[in-house]
């Protein structure tokens, strides 16, 4: 049994002797490779004068400078729409390439890109939400999805409140930056490796630039070396300049960016303004909640736009609204063009509920954890899009089984204790729950495909769309491959993703590598094996509904009878002409989604969640430990616990990254401040709390998911709003029992210390929090 | 001299021809050796971790994790190291075993820098009777895993097993550090191994840019693409190395890597055991030196407050002889020092006894492996009677250079150690310093913080003495 079983990363042994190959590994494999190094505008925003490369092209070993003239097709790798120009005559956003030498060697392109000048002439600049709202800039309309009427409900809610917050972004921060190498071979087509997520898009963009069918471009994604969202559409523009570079100078390209330039050159988390009202009873029921989102989509649109409304559709977390309105923009700025990451716009529409539903237990004077869980969907309920829920006890269920298991009441009131003796540290402890929906809601990505590979020898390889990296997608793969071949992990192999394998693929995204290539690989090794039944049958002398396959050998579901080996069966089907390759194919059934009404089944099913977190804090600089974590979520039958698990545990600590400590500092002229890992702080193992008790959800079969799985990608992320509203409570603890407590996100030690100073002073602090 | 030579991996390599200014991460990259990633290129995130064989303060051979794309290509001359190449022999090491059971990588691409961190853990004298130690991998960052299953793999790593060829190396003593005077063309690169000979040197090559442990010339020149036409490297000069605890003074050579110093000082004097914990990682402070966090003279460096605290002497040598220059006197601006041309920093001399009430405050983002946004020394000497006899308060953060905050240290002075002298302190201390904003951290709470770590002093101290 391969299935459910928990096995280490296919490439585990790969990775720790280093053996394990990533894009920028294969210079070494491309003799006479060019470097490219880019010339980036200094300016937020600025029209390009004049670009003068001169001193560069005379230094040794530049071979020559890529500007606009040199893209063969359009000059243009916008992946939602063209507004993303590869070689500018406006700069949009600060550190924006304008043109890239290629040299011999690194050293050689840094050095000359150091001494092209770039004329410009500055032009204003847009470097916020505000100022973006307040000039009417924006990328999208806006966008709504509304239930009841919120406007009435709230005119007549016993008690109404109204918040604003802002949420800042988060740097992908994969350890392996963007990475592309690009060769052309003697019939002029272009192969591409390239770190991305989304090959196929990496292809089409490639394509595009240089005006070539796409049967001309074969990209590989070899494995990455993380991406979470921000190389499902960011890996292109440097695919696209390592192939211009190719074509143009006949040699392999190589394009790198090294830590900076991958962080000022490529887009984050969104930033998020939220504006909200909310009514509820004297028990604090919500009813009615209305929410105005904008997000900081950055100079170009990317994917705002399905982020946005996945931020939409996310607003009630785990809550019924009975009457809601959310409205959504997304706005147009002069900042690096913000994109996916983990949870796509989830957990910024998330995040604004949790605050309100905070206030009202502040205002009533309820315990937080109270009042989210009364207002928790239940049977019979449908979101404020009208998809029903199938399973909407479950996070009721999940919630009483972390409470039990994290002793939660017990803790609180020996926290209580603590904190009664302890005037300079408090502890705080909370726990919130999660939904997230599963599908892409651009209901046409939710197909993939499959080619499975047997050789004569009984070896198997698998090609899928999905690509690797690191969630484990492989793993899993060759986990439903070798159960559906009944053969031994160790005969398959996983191939690394290309676009001359499996075409028009979707990108490894949503969560939902796994449902759709599993579906699909489990397809194409159940064509096989039907064949080989058949083959094994005559074999046998056995009717081929009788046999089984299992631990690489073919017999009777009976035990009895002769046997064969699959290796022998696989032989006999190609001396019988019996073919031994097959596609698989997969659509997710059901889904459907109404933009203009607001209403459908855009999503396939929900993952759940909770988590319990207990941290404690430090009056007099703000700073706080993490000092325990207890999580309950649900992957429906886990395919794979090991990588389950770590998806449980990773997704959560990104999450506390971004609420806690990592932000991101603009400068007011729209420069990034924070443009590497001295200044951008990730969570190291420091942060990683001593007591962490993570349990996957017993009895959890999802039906019409790959052998009962569900996916596992994102939801954990949001399990970390946990910590944030521990932080509030132990900042809560130094002020006796206060009305309000404002917290800003991220809650660095700073913005914690302010939040508790805001309360030691009544409320009305001298703003000196100049954010 | 024109030839470098080192081992790498067990084998002997001729790395001649590589230019004097690229790093060890670069050339490994280049020459294949491609297991050792980059990920920052400005020692934040350990993937570049290779471990050296080195001498340990007891003489005797160890493995020091160090971070390659801080370490110049030209001190590896001489030198023996391993790559995560170079860990298994045959089957996986156990440290890599480890790390596959329990799930240690995901992406993987951190996984190289774990493991020669773990490894260089794994053959540490002591581990058997503390345990692990955490610090050892804070130098590394995972951005998928969330460390729990990488933690759980450091905890469960075996005793070493008899017969292990890595053990065994250990047992014969570490690489010499012989001079070098390497050259690629016009570019020099000089290590000499007598102060002597740095400080001619020094006079023949005024132009030199002095390096220790790189740990901060280095990040400029990934970052800011500065490129040096000779180096004069101080890591193997003898006399820079010394570390002596007397009586009337701790004497620590400006090139001991700070975790030397780190596990020779124990407990004592308090400013400095609390400092080093939270100054950088490991990775970090195996090559970082108080010579070279001085001459740097970063206004959020972390050694000045807490040297300021302790009225640290700070000795320098030139072509006319070495003199003293209190710590006080050394900063002289922004990044600015009154070391003359030719000058190096020897030594730093702490006197004795130390205060008797010493504190170091770091306030960061991050609690491990972060840069300051403000950090604070503070020394007291009470009397008997409990009356503040001197006091030196130190910030670093909060100006153009660390300073001291005299008039808040003369309100304490000669007055009992009270609740009312620290508001007296507070109030001084308030109006000392107009800091910035930065990345790091608003001017409001850097502000804040001058007085309220003098809360968190009383706290700490006053409060339950
Ligand atoms: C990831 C990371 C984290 C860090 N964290 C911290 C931290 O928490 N706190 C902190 O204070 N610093 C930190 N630093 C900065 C740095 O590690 C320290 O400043 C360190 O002490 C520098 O020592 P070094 O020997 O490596 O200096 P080098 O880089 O070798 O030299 C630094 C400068 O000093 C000069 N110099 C060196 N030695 C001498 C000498 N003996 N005489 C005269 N001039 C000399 C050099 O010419 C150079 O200009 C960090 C750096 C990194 C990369
Ligand atoms: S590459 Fe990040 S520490 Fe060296
Ligand atoms: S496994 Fe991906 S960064 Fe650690």
């Amino acid at each position: 049994m391969s299935i459910g079983r928990a096995i280490p990363h296919e490439s585990a042994e790969g990775h720790v002797t280093g053996a394990a190959l990533y894009t920028d590994d294969l210079v070494g494999r491309y003799p006479g490779c060019l470097h490219a190094w880019p010339v980036a505008g200094m300016h937020a925003h600025a029209r390009v004068l004049a670009v003068h490369a001169e001193d560069a092209l005379a230094m040794p070993g530049v071979v020559t400078v890529l500007d606009a003239k040199d893209v063969p097709g359009e000059n243009d790798v916008g992946p939602a729409k063209k507004d993303e120009t590869l070689f500018p005559t406006e700069i949009v956003y600060w550190g924006q390439p304008v043109v890239w030498v290629l040299a011999e060697t690194e050293e050689a392109a840094k050095m000359a890109a150091l001494t092209v000048r770039v004329d410009v002439e500055a032009l204003p600049a847009i470097t916020s939400i505000e100022q973006a709202i307040e000039q009417g800039s924006f990328h999208t309309e806006p966008g709504v999805i509304a239930r009841g009427d919120a406007e009435g409900a709230l005119a007549r809610a016993t008690h109404t409140l109204s918040g604003e917050l802002f949420v800042g972004g988060q740097e992908h921060f994969y350890l392996e930056t963007h990475a592309s190498i690009a060769s052309v071979d003697e019939a002029g087509s272009v192969l591409v490796q390239s770190s991305t997520q989304h090959p196929t898009e990496t292809q089409e963009i490639v394509a595009r630039v240089l005006d070539l069918p796409k049967n001309q471009v074969v990209v590989q994604s070899l494995r990455m070396g993380g991406a979470f969202g921000g190389k499902e559409t960011q890996a292109n523009p440097w695919a696209a300049v390592a192939a211009i570079g190719c074509v143009k100078t006949g040699r392999p390209v190589r394009v790198r960016l090294d830590r900076m330039r991958d962080f000022t050159m490529s887009g984050k988390r969104h930033p998020f303004l939220g504006r909200w009202r909310i009514g509820f009873d004297d028990d604090g029921r919500i009813e009615a909640y209305d929410l105005e989102l904008f997000s900081d989509g950055g100079f170009s649109l990317d994917l705002s736009a399905p982020v946005l409304h996945r931020a939409l559709f996310h607003a009630d977390n785990a809550y019924y609204v009975p009457h809601m309105r959310v409205v959504g923009r997304v706005c147009k700025t002069n900042a690096c063009s913000h994109t996916a990451f983990r949870g796509f716009g989830g957990p910024q529409g998330m995040i604004m509920i949790e605050d309100a539903i905070d206030r009202i237990a502040r205002d009533r004077g309820l315990p937080p954890s109270a009042v989210r869980e009364r207002n928790f969907y239940r049977a019979g309920h449908t979101t404020h899009y009208e998809q029903p829920l199938d399973q909407a006890d479950r996070v009721a269920r999940i919630w009483g089984e972390l409470k039990a298991s994290s002793d939660f009441e017990a803790r609180a009131g020996a926290i209580e204790a603590f904190n009664a003796s302890s005037p300079d540290r408090k502890r705080g402890l909370a726990i919130t729950p999660v939904k997230f929906g599963i599908s892409f809601t651009a209901k046409w990505y939710n197909q993939a495909a499959a080619l499975v590979l047997v050789y004569k020898d009984g070896s198997v390889q698998v090609n899928h769309g999905g690509t690797e990296m690191g969630q484990g997608l492989h793993t899993k793969m060759l986990q439903v491959a070798a159960h559906a071949l009944g053969v031994p992990l160790d005969v398959v192999r996983v191939m690394p993703t290309r676009t001359d394998k499996v075409p028009n693929t979707s990108a490894t995204a949503a969560s939902s590598g796994t449902d759709l290539n599993g579906a699909a690989v489990l397809a194409a090794c159940e064509t096989i094996r039907e064949r080989l039944a058949e083959v094994a049958g005559r074999v046998l002398g056995t009717d081929p509904g009788d046999l089984v396959f299992r631990d690489g050998v073919v017999a009777r579901v009976d035990g009895h009878g002769p046997t064969a080996s699959f290796a022998e069966v696989v032989s006999r089907a190609y001396f019988d002409r019996v073919p031994l390759s097959a596609t698989g194919f997969y659509r997710t059934p059901g889904i459907h989604f109404d933009e203009k009404a607001g209403r459908g089944k855009p999503f396939h099913y929900f993952a759940y969640g909770a988590a319990v977190a207990e941290v404690e804090v430090d009056r007099f600089t703000g700073m706080y430990a993490l000092r325990r974590v207890d999580i309950l979520h649900d992957v429906g039958d886990s395919l794979s616990p090991l990588v389950d698990r770590g998806q449980v545990e990773g997704g959560f600590a990104q999450g506390v990254g971004w609420l806690t400590q990592e932000e991101l500092w603009w400068a007011p002229d729209g420069r990034l401040g924070t443009v590497n890992a001295s200044t951008y702080k990730l969570p190291t193992i420091g942060e990683c709390p001593e007591e962490m008790h993570v349990t996957l959800l017993p009895r959890a079969t999802e039906p019409g998911v790959v052998h009962g799985s569900k996916a596992v990608g994102e939801p954990p992320f949001m399990l970390a709003f946990a910590v944030r509203e521990a932080l509030r409570e132990a900042v809560a603890a130094f002020a006796g029992r206060p009305k309000l407590v404002e917290l800003a996100s991220p809650a660095t030690a700073e913005q914690v210390y302010w939040a508790i100073e805001r309360l030691s002073r009544g409320g009305a602090v001298a703003e000196e929090a100049a954010q | 001299m024109s030839s470098l030579r080192f081992t790498l991996n067990g084998r002997e390599i001729d790395a001649s021809g590589a230019d004097p200014n690229t790093t060890l991460l670069l050339w490994l990259r280049e020459r294949g050796w491609t297991g050792t990633k980059e990920g920052c290129a400005e020692g934040e995130c350990g993937a570049c971790a290779v471990v050296l064989v080195r001498r340990g303060s007891d003489g005797g051979a160890r493995y020091v994790p160090v971070n390659s794309c801080l370490f110049l290509l030209a001190s590896a001359a001489g030198q023996e190291i391993l790559t995560v190449e170079g860990v298994a022999a045959g089957a996986l090491h156990p440290v890599q075993r480890a790390m596959v059971e329990l799930g240690g990588s995901q992406c993987g691409y951190c996984t190289p820098g774990f493991v020669m961190s773990l490894f260089a853990e794994y053959y540490r004298p002591g581990r058997a009777e503390e345990g692990f130690d955490l610090e050892s991998i804070a130098g590394n960052l995972c951005r998928c895993t969330g460390y729990r299953p990488i933690r759980e793999a450091g905890r469960g790593l075996p005793m070493i097993a008899d017969g292990d060829a890595h053990a065994d190396r250990l047992s014969r003593p570490a690489p010499a550090s012989e001079p070098v005077d390497y050259a690629l063309g016009a570019r020099r690169y000089f290590r000499p191994t007598s102060l002597a000979e740095a400080t001619a040197l020094y006079a023949a090559h005024p132009d030199a840019k002095v390096v220790c442990g790189g740990t901060d010339l280095v990040v400029e020149m990934n970052q800011r693409l500065r490129r040096f036409e000779t180096i004069l490297s101080l890591e193997a000069v003898e006399e820079l190395s010394g570390f002596d605890d007397g009586d009337d003074a701790l004497v620590i050579g400006a090139a001991v890597p700070l975790s030397e110093i780190e596990a020779r000082i124990g407990d004592d004097p308090p400013i400095l055991a609390a400092l080093f914990p939270l100054f950088s990682s490991r990775l970090i402070r195996n090559r970082a030196t108080l010579g070279g966090n001085l001459a740097t003279a970063s206004p959020i460096g972390d050694s000045p407050p807490a040297l300021l605290a302790l009225g640290a002497e700070v000795v320098v040598a030139g072509p006319s002889g070495e003199r003293t220059i209190p710590i006080a006197e050394l900063f002289t601006g922004y990044r600015q020092t009154a070391l003359a041309p030719g000058e190096l920093i020897a030594r730093v001399r702490i006197p004795k006894p130390y205060p008797s009430i010493g504190r170091f405050y770091k306030v960061s983002k991050r609690v491990h492996d972060d840069i300051s946004t403000v950090a604070a020394g503070f020394a007291l000497d009470l009397d008997a009677s409990g009356t503040v006899r001197g006091a030196r308060l130190a910030y670093g953060g909060v100006a153009a250079t660390p300073v001291r905050a005299t008039a808040a240290e003369q309100a304490l002075v000669g007055k009992p150690f009270s609740r009312e002298a620290i508001e007296d302190a507070k109030a001084k201390a308030a109006t000392a310093f107009t800091p910035m904003t930065d990345q790091r951290g608003s001017a409001a709470y850097r502000a804040a913080m001058v007085t309220s770590l003098l809360d968190k002093l009383w706290a700490d101290t006053g409060a339950t003495a």
